[in-house]
C-alpha cells in the first residue's frame, strides 16, 4: 500500500526550527558584557543541572502509558539525564503534566507544584493538558493547564510519541542552560 | 413451565412489560424493589449496569440485570419519576451490590437520591459543585476553576423515609479515632489519580473509602452533542490499554442498531487486533504490578515486549497506543504489508519469553508468599459485584464473552476459558499470563485465514439510529465493556453510557482489602489492574 499526496496541516517541514533563536539571543545579550567569573560558573552549574532533571511520577491518563514507554527500555529516556522518576514532588525537577486535568485535580496539581522545590519546570505533553483537547468543550476539563501552573514546554500530540516526548524534554534542557542561576533575584513562580 | 413474565406479574401486577432488544419491564417507583427482589430471587444476580436517564417530563433509572450462570440472558427494569427538584427513587444496593457505586454515581450526575442507600455522596464531582450536569436543562458552562485545596468531606449521608417523607441522616465517614492515611490521588501504585482513603487498626484496614474522578472528562455527557462516527475516539481514551476492543464494543453496536453489515476480512482484522490489544494490556499489567511489587526488570521486560505488539499496531493503523482504527462498517485502512509475518514472528517471539516470565518472577518465593492467599475474592462476591475479566475468572465466575457470546470472529476459533478459583491474588496474576497464551493460539489461527474482500462496508455520510435502545459489550482487557444507546432517532445519541468494566473493581477494593495489611493494598490493586480514566470517563 503506498501513501500519496500527504498534506499535514500545520508546519511545512522547512519552517521547522530547533528553538536555536533561544541561545543567539542569550548571545547578544552577553556581547554587551557579561561577569566572566559568575557567567563561566552559571553555565557548569547549568550543564549539570540541565543533565540532571528528575521528574515527577506523575500521569492522569493515556499520556502517562507512552510516558512510561519512555522511561522503558527502548526510548529509554535516562540516557539523556532524566534519570528516575520521583514519586515525591520535593525530590523532582519536573513535573511532565501527562494527561487531562480537570476541575477537581486542578487545586491538587497546585498543590504538587507547590511542594516542588525550586527551581523547578514544567512539561505540558498532550492535546489535553495544553488545550483540553478533544474534551475541551467538557463542563469538568480544565482548559490547558497553564491555567493553574505556568508551563514551559508544550508537547503536541494525543498522545505524543516517544520521540516527540524526548524532544520536548530536550529544549527544556536547552531552556535550562539558558538560566541564570547565581544572583536570580526573580522566582519563577507564577 | 412458568416464564418470567408469569412470574413477573404474579409479584408485580401493575408491572408493564414489552419484548425490545430485552425483555422489557417497566414499574413505578414504590414496586421497584418488590420488582427488584423477585428477578433477583429468579437467578438474575449479575447487575450489568445500572444508568439514569433524564426524559426530560420525568428522571428516570434504567438498570439492566443477567444471570451469572447463563450470561445470554437479560432483562431491563425501569422506573422514573416526575419529580424534578429532589427526585427520590429506592435504591437496590442490598439487592446487588454492584448498584452501590453506581448509585452514587447516578446521584452526582442526575441528582437523583437513593432512599436507604448506606452512602449518599458524590463520587466524581466534588460537594462544591454547582449543578447535575448530566440532565438536559444543564447549562454546560463549567463551574468556576478554583486551585485553592479543599477539605474532603467529613460526613456521609444516608436517607432514609421518614413521617413526612426523606429525611437525610449524617454520619461520621470513618470513626472518630480512626488513623486515615491517604494513599493518592498522587501515588504510583494507584496507577493514575485514584484516592483510596484508608482507615487503619496498626497495620490491618479496617476501611477503605474510594474517591473517583480526578480525570472525569464527561466523556458521556459531550458525546450527546456529537454523532456517531464522532464519538468513536472517546472510546480510545477510555481504557487506552484496551482502546482497539472498546471501540470494537462502540462500532458493533451503532453497526447493529443501523443494520451495517461488516465484511468478513474486517471482522478476522478486528479480532486480530483485539487480541494484540489483549496481550499488550496484559504484558502491561504484567509490568505494573510486578514493578509495584519492587521487581524493577518485570517492568522493563514486558515494556520491551509491548512495543513489539506496538509497532504492528503503527504499521497497519498509524497509531501506538490510541489507534482509532475501527470505524463503523470496518476497519479504517488495510493491513500493512507483512502484518501477518510480524505478527507471527510476536507470537513465537512472545511463547519463548512468556517461560522466561514465569522463570523470572512466577516462582520467586517473595512474590509467591506475597501473592497467595492474599486479597481473596469468593465466587459470591465477585458475581454481586459484577466483577468480571481475568479477576471474576480467577474466583471461578464464568464470563468470558468471547466463549458465551462469541463475537466477530471468535466463533470460529478454538480456545479454553481460562477459570481459576482461589480468588486470590496469585489467581489473577496467573489468569492473566495464561490468557496470553490463549489469545496468541486465537491470532496463530486466524492469521493465516484472513479473507480477501473489503475491508470496510459502505456507509452512508450520516448514520442516524432508529428509536429505542440498544446496548452491546465486549470482552475488553478488564471485564465486560459495554455500550448503552439510547436513541431517539437523530444522528446523536439521546443517552450514552459506558459500562466500565474497571469501576466494579475498585468497588471491591473496600471488601477485598478489609482485614488485611496496608502493605498488600499495593498488591491487590496491582492484581486488579484497573485503568483510571476507564472508571471515571
Amino acid at each position: 500500500m503506498e501513501v500519496k499526496n500527504i498534506k499535514i496541516k500545520g508546519i511545512p517541514f522547512e519552517e521547522f526550527k530547533d528553538n536555536e533563536y533561544l541561545d543567539q539571543h542569550l548571545a547578544e545579550l552577553r556581547e554587551n558584557g557579561v561577569n566572566v567569573a559568575v557567567g563561566v560558573l552559571d553555565d557548569i552549574i547549568n550543564w549539570g543541572r540541565s543533565n540532571s532533571l528528575w521528574p515527577l511520577t506523575f500521569a492522569t491518563s493515556c499520556c502517562g502509558i507512552e510516558f512510561m514507554s519512555v522511561g522503558a527500555a527502548r526510548y529509554d529516556f535516562a540516557r539523556f539525564g532524566f534519570e528516575v522518576t520521583r514519586n515525591s514532588p520535593r525530590q523532582a525537577d519536573v513535573v511532565i503534566v501527562a494527561g487531562t486535568i480537570v476541575n477537581k485535580m486542578a487545586p491538587i496539581l497546585k498543590r504538587l507544584y507547590d511542594q516542588m522545590a525550586e527551581p523547578k519546570y514544567v512539561i505540558a505533553m498532550g492535546s489535553c493538558a495544553i488545550s483540553g483537547g478533544p474534551f475541551c468543550n467538557s463542563y469538568h476539563v480544565v482548559n490547558g493547564v497553564d491555567k493553574v501552573i505556568p508551563v514551559d514546554v508544550f508537547i503536541p500530540g494525543c498522545p505524543p510519541r516517544p520521540e516527540a516526548l524526548l524532544y520536548g524534554m530536550m529544549q527544556l534542557q536547552r531552556k535550562v542552560k539558558l538560566d541564570r542561576f547565581l544572583f536570580n533575584s526573580k522566582p519563577k513562580t507564577k | 413451565m412458568e416464564t418470567i413474565n408469569d412470574i413477573i406479574l404474579a409479584k408485580v401486577p401493575a408491572a408493564l412489560i414489552e419484548e425490545k432488544q430485552f425483555l422489557t419491564i417497566t414499574v413505578v417507583p414504590g414496586d421497584l424493589r418488590l420488582l427488584a427482589k423477585t428477578v433477583r430471587s429468579e437467578g438474575y444476580d449479575y447487575l450489568i449496569h445500572l444508568t439514569g436517564v433524564d426524559y426530560v417530563d420525568s428522571m428516570g433509572v434504567v438498570y439492566l440485570v443477567g444471570k451469572s450462570t447463563d450470561m445470554n440472558t437479560m432483562l431491563v427494569m425501569k422506573t422514573s419519576t416526575e419529580e424534578r427538584e429532589k427526585p427520590f427513587l429506592p435504591t437496590v444496593s442490598d439487592i446487588w451490590g454492584s448498584a452501590e457505586m453506581n448509585e452514587r454515581e447516578v446521584y452526582g450526575f442526575f441528582g437523583i437520591v437513593f432512599i436507604d442507600h448506606p452512602d449518599m455522596r458524590h463520587i466524581f464531582l466534588t460537594e462544591r459543585w454547582k449543578g447535575f450536569p448530566f440532565r438536559k436543562d444543564y447549562d454546560n458552562t463549567p463551574n468556576e476553576l478554583d486551585v485553592k485545596s479543599y477539605d474532603m468531606p467529613e460526613y456521609s449521608s444516608t436517607w432514609v423515609n421518614g413521617k413526612k417523607g426523606p429525611e437525610e441522616r449524617r454520619y461520621l465517614t470513618f470513626e472518630e479515632d480512626d488513623y486515615v492515611l491517604n494513599i493518592g490521588p498522587q501515588h504510583p501504585a494507584t496507577h493514575g489519580v485514584l484516592h483510596f482513603r484508608t482507615a487503619l487498626d496498626g497495620e490491618i484496614i479496617k476501611k477503605i473509602d474510594v474517591n473517583c474522578g480526578y480525570i472525569h472528562r464527561g466523556i458521556e455527557k459531550l458525546s450527546e452533542d456529537l454523532t456517531y462516527p464522532q464519538i468513536l475516539h472517546f472510546t480510545d481514551r477510555l481504557d487506552y490499554l484496551s482502546s482497539h476492543i472498546n471501540r470494537h464494543g462502540l462500532c458493533m453496536c451503532v453497526e447493529k442498531a443501523a443494520g451495517i453489515e461488516v465484511p468478513e476480512r474486517a471482522q478476522y482484522i478486528r479480532t486480530i487486533m483485539d487480541e494484540l490489544t489483549r496481550v499488550a494490556s496484559h504484558l502491561l499489567s504484567w509490568a505494573c504490578m510486578c514493578m509495584d511489587m519492587g521487581a524493577l526488570t518485570a517492568f522493563i521486560y514486558g515494556m520491551r515486549d509491548r512495543e513489539k505488539i506496538l509497532d504492528i499496531f503503527e504499521a497497519t493503523c498509524g497509531g501506538r497506543l490510541i489507534t482509532n482504527y475501527n470505524v463503523l462498517g470496518g476497519v479504517m485502512a488495510d493491513i500493512a504489508p507483512g502484518f501477518q509475518n510480524d505478527v507471527k514472528a510476536f507470537i513465537k517471539l512472545m511463547r519463548k519469553n512468556l517461560k522466561e516470565y514465569h522463570t523470572l518472577y512466577t516462582g520467586n518465593i517473595i512474590a509467591r508468599q506475597r501473592m497467595i492467599g492474599v486479597g481473596c475474592l469468593t465466587n459470591e462476591m465477585a458475581v454481586a459485584y459484577s466483577v468480571t475479566g481475568p479477576v471474576g475468572r480467577g474466583s471461578g465466575f464464568h464470563c468470558d464473552l468471547r466463549k458465551i457470546a462469541p463475537y466477530a470472529a471468535y466463533d470460529k476459533v478454538e480456545f479454553k476459558e481460562i477459570i481459576r478459583t482461589e480468588g486470590d491474588s496469585m489467581a489473577r496474576y496467573m489468569n492473566r499470563l495464561d490468557e496470553i497464551v490463549e489469545s496468541l493460539s486465537i491470532i496463530e489461527q486466524l492469521i493465516d485465514r484472513i479473507p480477501e474482500g473489503e475491508f470496510c462496508a459502505k456507509t452512508k455520510a450520516i448514520i442516524k439510529l432508529p428509536e429505542g435502545e440498544y446496548y452491546q459489550r465486549v470482552e475488553a482487557a478488564r471485564g465486560e465493556f459495554g455500550v448503552y444507546i439510547l436513541s431517539k432517532g437523530d444522528k446523536t445519541p439521546y443517552r450514552l453510557k459506558f459500562r466500565s468494566p474497571s469501576m466494579t473493581l475498585v468497588s471491591i477494593m473496600d471488601k477485598v482489602c478489609h482485614g488485611g495489611k496496608i502493605s498488600d493494598l499495593v498488591t491487590i490493586g496491582g492484581s486488579m489492574d484497573y485503568v483510571i480514566p476507564d472508571i471515571d470517563r
